[in-house]
């Protein structure tokens, strides 16, 4: 009871002491710099419309409330990182920052965030940067709503719109995010919630995930990207109900998987893409009920893939539905839909009678060959398809699907 | 020589040949957007259709109706009229009459469909450009044969074996020389060949048209950077008109110097 009283009264006694700090151009106190300095732990800090010509704004160990009414403009001219912080418990909401200036040496961002927990990046704005937000060795942060907007012509010359990079249990939803490298890159990143974000119009990745385990991304949208998403040297990755479209180009990809063990996809859609799914040496993923529409290449199964499932995906009208590297090597196809089967179903059961080969002759051709990509939809192409599905000889004769579904199957 | 074209024309309206044509392309078309009930699918589909056939029909026709047409032919010889426009005025008749049964028999259920909203429109107005193209292609090749061969017998032979060649056999001669040569860097070669047969030609046209070949990595994007720039297609189309005046010219020369 003692204790439950002193936590109420310590309350009691904190928000007596939190006071609100008010900055515009005919306050007081003019600079958020200035607010930054004067305010102490607990302090809310309101910020009236305006442009504000500042950067290196440091906050460090208080908890700061930073709100900004309909977004005050932080413009960092060029110079510097906007604001940094290094504290417990603070929230930064409604600014807009812009012009964060370029580096070959330093990552300069319009929030730096460092060895803090508990805080939150909220329905912030920004435009022309370098980095958006670029978080290190925190946890528990949440990064929701923000839209970021890049000008980014070169890889080489423009960073990241989400940057995390030794984290952990961070939870990013709703971001719009577009114009940069990578529309949200985590390294060393571990539990962390990634939801709803839009990511459009990126020049690498949409989302990259470098030595990241036990990471969620679900109900994202990658429209565009140089590749929508790249998962590498991560483990335990849950990938539910995103969409990778229009991902186009000579090296795009929906989804790139590189290194990646005991993951989940399911209920994705890939549309549109050059090729749908890259999987270079992955082991014991599941793809469970994913649509693959409309894709130069649906699948491409790389080196050392080992015990991967394939159940109850849809291929629909891609160009090549699988291309296959190896031996089968334990992955399984069944009772995956595809468009391009041609079998029947007898007994009524709804799955094929006759198995499914995935792989086409000509997929074969192309890979050996790019050029004969030209032969695509010639009649002697499909004569020698015909016989090659008579008896394969050219296509692994066990990579097949025992049970093709009959129908398109709804999920 | 339009006088001649008008008689070759309305005789085939008159036979039922046209007509047949006429029908089976309506249908292929209402049976194909009744099952699809997407225009650009349908397209699709629609293509493997027109690069097989067309050049086959156009072929045959052709043939045909030349060596039926043989006594009305030596009667007009008869005639003081000159051999070039004879021939050319059969030629045109048979292949106007063929392209506008394509033309009418694909657009008319393609337009009940909506096709005037829809945005596949340039798709498939050029689907049907270049099916008119096979058409007379087609057609003046398979006239040369005739001219060249008496026999009846041998004409169709060697008319069967041109269409055989130029749509599956050249494919894959052109096929092994790119597995053969696979070591070597092979776009201007895949480029040059896909565009001296007409059928791959119109494929490839067709085919990057519906934007797959942004699809399919760097070859695709190669390809697209030579037929989708102003001068590919100018160079594309001009070799499509080639194919129809060096047939008709040869088969003109044919007709000129033979005695009948």
């Amino acid at each position: 009871m003692k204790a439950v009283l002193f936590i109420f009264l310590f309350f009691i006694s904190f928000s007596f002491y939190a006071t609100e700090i008010t900055v515009c151009e005919t306050c007081e106190i003019k600079s958020i710099k200035n607010a930054v300095e004067v305010a102490k732990s607990g302090d809310t800090i309101r910020v009236k419309p305006g442009v504000y010509k500042e950067n290196d704004i440091v906050i460090s160990d208080k908890s700061l409330t930073l709100i900004g009414e309909d977004f005050p403009v932080i413009d960092a001219e060029m110079q510097g990182t906007a604001i940094s912080f290094r504290a417990d418990a603070f929230t930064i909401e409604g600014f807009k920052i812009i012009n964060i200036g370029r580096s070959h040496t330093s990552d300069f961002s319009a929030i730096l965030v460092s060895n803090s927990t508990n805080f939150e990046v909220k329905n912030n704005r920004f435009d022309n940067i370098f980095f958006g937000i670029l978080i290190e060795r925190s946890n528990n942060g949440r990064i929701v709503g923000n839209q970021v907007t890049g000008k980014a012509t070169s890889q080489a010359h423009s960073g990241n719109a989400i940057h995390l990079w030794k984290t952990s249990e961070m939870h990013i939803e709703d971001n719009h995010l577009e114009g940069v490298r990578d529309g949200i890159y985590l390294e060393f990143t571990d539990d962390t919630e990634i939801i709803n974000n839009v990511c459009k119009n990126n020049l690498r990745y949409g989302l990259h995930f470098m030595f990241s385990d036990g990471n969620t991304y679900s109900g994202n949208l990658f429209d565009n990207n140089g590749a929508g998403v790249a998962v590498m040297y991560s483990k335990e990755i849950l990938m539910y109900r995103n969409t990778f479209k229009n991902n186009w180009g000579s090296a795009s990809y929906g989804l790139l998987l590189k290194d990646i063990t005991d993951s989940e996809l399911k209920q994705n859609t890939f549309e549109e893409n050059t090729v749908g799914i890259s999987a270079d040496n992955t082991n014991r993923i599941n793809y469970i009920e994913n649509n693959f529409k409309s894709n130069g290449y649906a699948v491409k199964i790389r080196g050392g893939c080992y015990n991967n499932v394939f159940n109850r995906n849809n291929f629909l009208y891609n160009s090549f539905d699988l291309t296959y590297t190896g031996h089968s090597n334990g992955n399984t196809f069944n009772g995956n839909y595809w468009s391009n089967y041609s079998g029947y179903d007898l007994d009524k059961n709804n799955f094929g009678d006759i198995p499914y080969r995935p792989v086409s002759l000509f997929s074969y051709l192309v890979d050996k060959t790019p050029e004969s990509i030209v032969m695509l939809r010639s009649l002697f192409i499909d004569l020698i398809e015909f016989s090659e599905k008579v008896s394969p000889i050219f296509t692994p004769a066990n990579v097949l699907d025992q049970q093709p579904y009959i129908r398109k199957i709804q999920w | 020589m339009f006088k001649i074209l008008k008689y070759s024309f309305f005789d085939l309206f008159r036979s039922r040949w046209s007509f047949v044509y006429f029908f089976f392309y309506l249908l292929l078309g209402l049976v194909l957007l009744f099952l699809n009930n997407d225009l650009s699918n349908a397209i699709i589909t629609l293509m493997n259709v027109i690069i097989v056939l067309v050049p086959l029909i156009g072929t045959i026709f052709g043939i045909m109706y030349f060596y039926n047409s043989r006594e009305f032919t030596e009667l007009l010889l008869a005639q003081p009229i000159a051999r070039k426009h004879i021939f050319l005025g059969q030629y045109l008749g048979v292949a106007i009459s063929l392209a506008l049964s394509l033309v009418l028999g694909l657009g008319i259920p393609f337009i009940i469909y909506g096709l005037l909203e829809s945005s596949a429109i340039w798709d498939f107005l050029s689907l049907l450009v270049v099916g008119s193209f096979l058409t007379f292609i087609f057609t003046a090749l398979s006239f040369g044969i005739a001219l060249r061969f008496e026999n009846k017998i041998k004409g169709f032979g060697m008319a069967i074996l041109m269409w055989l060649f130029l749509a599956i056999i050249y494919d894959g001669i052109f096929l092994l020389l790119l597995m053969y040569f696979q070591e070597y860097p092979l776009e201007d070669f895949a480029l040059a060949a896909s565009v001296l047969n007409p059928i791959d030609l119109s494929r490839t046209l067709i085919l990057l048209k519906l934007d797959i070949s942004a699809l399919l990595g760097y070859t695709g994007a190669v390809f697209k950077s030579f037929f989708g720039t102003t001068k590919g297609s100018i160079i594309s189309f001009g070799v499509l008109l080639a194919w129809v005046i060096l047939p008709v010219w040869g088969m003109l020369r044919l007709a000129s110097k033979k005695d009948f």
